[in-house]
């Protein structure tokens, strides 16, 4: 490596910087921020749930962002970082939400209208996936790690990475904007069906030029990631010595790569609706508010959205998931001591499970009468993709056995993530089956049931994440006492939250309701979950005040450890520890000689045998 | 510091290097979005009640030279990437510039055509025909704008590298002319689905 030193500016080494690892933090900080955000939001909406109509203490909800915020600026005495930048957005925030929960249009007397809800609802469920989650899985953890662990000094194409990180933010910033202007934000859920969707107020349209945003910043991200893990890979490298994650990695960019143009093309004829006039998902003799629309609307199809959405929205799904598997495997193998179960079963079932998600998006559509033979269709193939989740599940659970697990923090989140993510999993299988689904659709359970697979599952599994590779940035590890009360107080959160909308489901109260089901008759002997539901959602929010505080005191006050604290064997570890920037990741270039995995070979002095040692 | 590889040199496995390999995803991607429009439209033809002949409103004798005109662009592309391959820069250049130029003519006809369209009082909201027409024409021609403030960029300041790395320079012109190939052929499709059928 040349020692020379580049004396480049500040705005080009870290705002507009173009190594992976700083975009890579940037992408990790932008995606925490909202997805903090995100759930902050579904914190306001559990108070109307669990006590409707009740007027809402707005102090308690601004003062606690407040506090972190000042605390979070002066933590290192007004030094300038990340901490103050993360420090200035939570008061910023805090401001904001002051501002529009004070707005008679949105609470007035503190009281939450219908309208405001929905706007909760919507932006919620957006933020969470596209702004929260997939770029902290593909954008945050992709970016930083993969590079490393095939060896390669950055990314294929760093001033396209770069533009894929800026893309994103302008769409994030979209979607934040749209709070303000006339109607507030987007308020037609996440799924934005015509033909609420069509004739919502202008925050649809904002949330539109959003999302053309962000699929521009995952499309630039999705070639990128597929070239440097097929083009750069280190000599020796095989596609079959890859880490798990790296696999992943390179499905989930496949899939973002070919869903997410179709949801462009949904989003152009809907935004065409909206601004030109067209009718694309408008059906004939639509009346609104009692008005029957022009004569010249109509002739369109609102089902035409849900196919396109779905076709996404699926995949999608997996872009969530697939990221997080690749995570906890590396932890667990990391933390057992010993090599993965079944390494080419878990990476031939990713790659089919990547196609067959394809073809499975139209059972989030069996009750839109598309009748029993298309059903019948969507039903196979939807039980035919449960077979590769439960294959790498399964190999997950046999890699724990006869393993001398360690237990860490990352550790515990990869462990919590199996069962919670086989709930989740389990209970998809009764919505994909048509006949059941007639019941469970749009109902609590579906809300359950996803959210067992996003949040105690993916959630966790990134938590797992940050934990494990904290070290790699900062040189220090997180604190294991702080981190056990996070994973905990999240353990048992998570479910108090989420286990009882499964019981509401199954019971028959909708989604969406603004009042929880308060006026509804069957809803009534599971009406006190509600509460249970919203205290442990507070409860949550509390938790997680323990890693924001873990996540930026032990920057300075963490303990301090080598290069390869966790005695991992995969190439990210032989990289100096927080790799210089200007693609200089690794000391010389390196060489590959064995497979991912070689924890405790028998016969090997050590436990551990790198990739890179001959 | 390391240098990132395969910036110009083929890899071996793959025989591409990096940006040829990107811009091919790239297209997959777009095929996949044109793709999309393609059966939301022959969903919404095959739904409607009646569906208006193409011929008996549109310009089809407008559109038959305008696919000449794309045909042509893409032939003179190739000329240009050829010219490079033999080491022709001052041909490069005019065949460039032909094919910059036979993209603006592309776009005043499609201009013209828009404006009669409207003089007619034709809008996207005045039937479903009128809307699959004007979504999807717009959407290429915004495609074909963004092509030709590519080939403008490598005709004046982005020619600059010739100079300085040729074999880079040269698959920067070959990268370009795929994307814009791509683009014709989608008008190839567009064509015949909104004028002829």
């Amino acid at each position: 490596m040349d020692n020379h030193q580049h004396h480049e500016s500040f705005v080009k080494k870290y705002i507009f910087s173009q190594d992976h690892k700083i975009i890579g933090i940037q992408y990790g900080i932008t995606s925490l921020l909202f997805l903090l955000f995100g759930f902050y939001l579904v914190t306001v909406m559990r108070w109307q749930l669990a006590y409707p109509m009740e007027a809402f203490p707005l102090e308690r909800f601004v003062y606690p962002l407040l506090g972190i915020g000042v605390i979070l600026l002066f933590i290192r005495g007004l030094k300038i970082g990340i901490h103050s930048v993360v420090g200035v957005s939570l008061i910023l925030l805090a401001g904001v939400s002051w501002y529009v929960a004070t707005r008679d249009e949105n609470m007035p007397n503190r009281i939450m209208l219908p309208e405001f809800y929905n706007q909760l609802g919507a932006m919620h469920g957006t933020i969470m996936v596209f702004l929260g989650v997939v770029p902290l899985a593909v954008g945050a953890f992709g970016n930083y790690i993969v590079p490393l662990q095939i060896g390669a000094p950055d990314m294929a194409f760093p001033k396209l990475n770069m533009s894929s990180y800026w893309c994103f933010f302008v769409g994030g910033v979209t979607m934040l904007v749209s709070f303000f202007v006339p109607g507030g934000a987007a308020n037609s859920g996440w799924t934005s069906y015509p033909p609420l969707s069509d004739i919502a107020t202008t925050g649809q349209t904002l949330w539109l030029l959003g999302m053309v945003f962000l699929i521009t910043s995952s499309l630039l991200g999705s070639v990128n990631f597929i070239i440097t893990i097929v083009q750069l890979r280190a000599k020796g490298l095989s596609f079959m010595r890859l880490p798990f994650f790296v696999w992943t990695q390179f499905v989930t960019s496949f899939l973002l790569l070919l869903a997410f143009p179709p949801l462009e093309a949904a989003g152009i004829l809907q935004l065409m609706d909206r601004v030109a006039g067209t009718s694309f998902f408008l059906p004939s003799g639509l009346v609104v508010s009692g008005d029957p629309l022009p004569a010249n609307i109509g002739g369109g199809t609102p089902l035409l959205w849900q196919h396109l959405f779905w076709f996404l929205a699926h995949p999608e799904v997996y872009v969530l998931i697939l990221p997080a598997l690749g995570i906890v495997a590396e932890v667990i193998a990391n933390n057992t001591r010993k090599p993965l179960w079944g390494y080419k079963s878990l990476v031939y079932a990713t790659i089919f499970l990547g196609f067959m998600s394809f073809i499975v998006w139209a059972h989030h559509m069996f009750m839109t009468g598309m009748g029993s033979t298309i059903n019948a269709f969507f039903q196979i193939t939807t039980m035919i993709i449960s077979i590769p989740s439960i294959v790498i599940l399964s190999a997950m659970f046999l890699s724990l056995y006869g393993g001398s697990i360690r237990i860490n923090t990352p550790m515990l989140f990869a462990l919590a993530f199996l069962p919670m993510f086989g709930i989740g999993g389990l209970t998809g299988l009764p919505l994909g089956l048509s006949t059941s689904d007639i019941h469970l659709h749009d109902t609590y359970y579906v809300i359950g049931h996803f959210h067992y697979v996003v949040a105690p599952g993916t959630i966790f599994a990134l938590f797992a994440g940050i934990y494990y590779w904290y070290p790699k940035l900062t040189k220090r590890k997180m604190n294991e006492a702080l981190g056990k009360i996070h994973f905990w107080g999240s353990f048992v959160a998570m479910n108090v939250i989420f286990f009882p909308m499964l019981i509401q489901g199954l019971a028959g109260v909708s989604r969406r309701l603004y009042d929880g089901g308060q006026t509804y008759a069957h809803a009534q002997s599971v009406l006190y979950l509600n509460e249970v539901m919203s205290i442990g959602a507070w409860s949550l929010a509390f938790f997680q005040m323990f890693f924001i505080v873990n996540l930026f005191l032990s920057i300075k006050k963490g303990k301090e450890v080598d290069d390869n604290p966790w005695e991992a064997t995969t190439l990210d570890w032989a990289a100096t520890t927080s790799p210089p920037l200007a693609h200089g990741n690794f000391a010389q270039v390196p060489e590959v000689y064995r497979g991912p995995y070689e924890y405790s070979v028998p016969g090997s002095d050590k436990d551990f045998i790198p990739q890179h040692q001959q | 510091m390391m240098e990132i590889p395969y910036t110009s040199k083929p890899h071996s496995e793959t025989g591409l290097y990096n940006a040829k390999f990107g811009i091919w995803l790239f297209i997959a991607s777009e095929v996949m979005l044109f793709g999309a429009l393609f059966t939301a439209y022959i969903l919404l033809r095959v739904g409607a009640s009646e569906w208006p002949k193409g011929a008996e409103i549109l310009n089809v004798p407008l559109a038959t030279i305008n696919t000449v005109v794309l045909i042509s662009s893409s032939i003179t592309m190739v000329m240009s990437w050829a010219s490079l391959k033999m080491n022709e820069f001052s041909k490069y250049k005019v065949y460039m510039l032909l094919t910059f130029l036979l993209g603006v003519v592309f776009l005043v006809i499609k201009f013209f055509e828009y404006n009669a369209k409207f003089h007619h009082g034709y809008f996207p909201s005045t039937n479903m025909f009128f809307a699959t027409y004007f979504t999807l024409t717009g959407l290429h021609g915004l495609h074909v704008i963004g092509g030709m403030i590519v080939n403008f960029y490598f005709l004046t300041i982005g020619s600059k590298m010739w100079n300085t790395d040729k074999e880079r320079f040269t698959n920067r012109i070959e990268i370009a002319g795929l994307y814009w190939h791509f683009v014709d052929l989608v008008w190839i499709f567009l064509f015949p689905a909104l004028y002829l059928l």
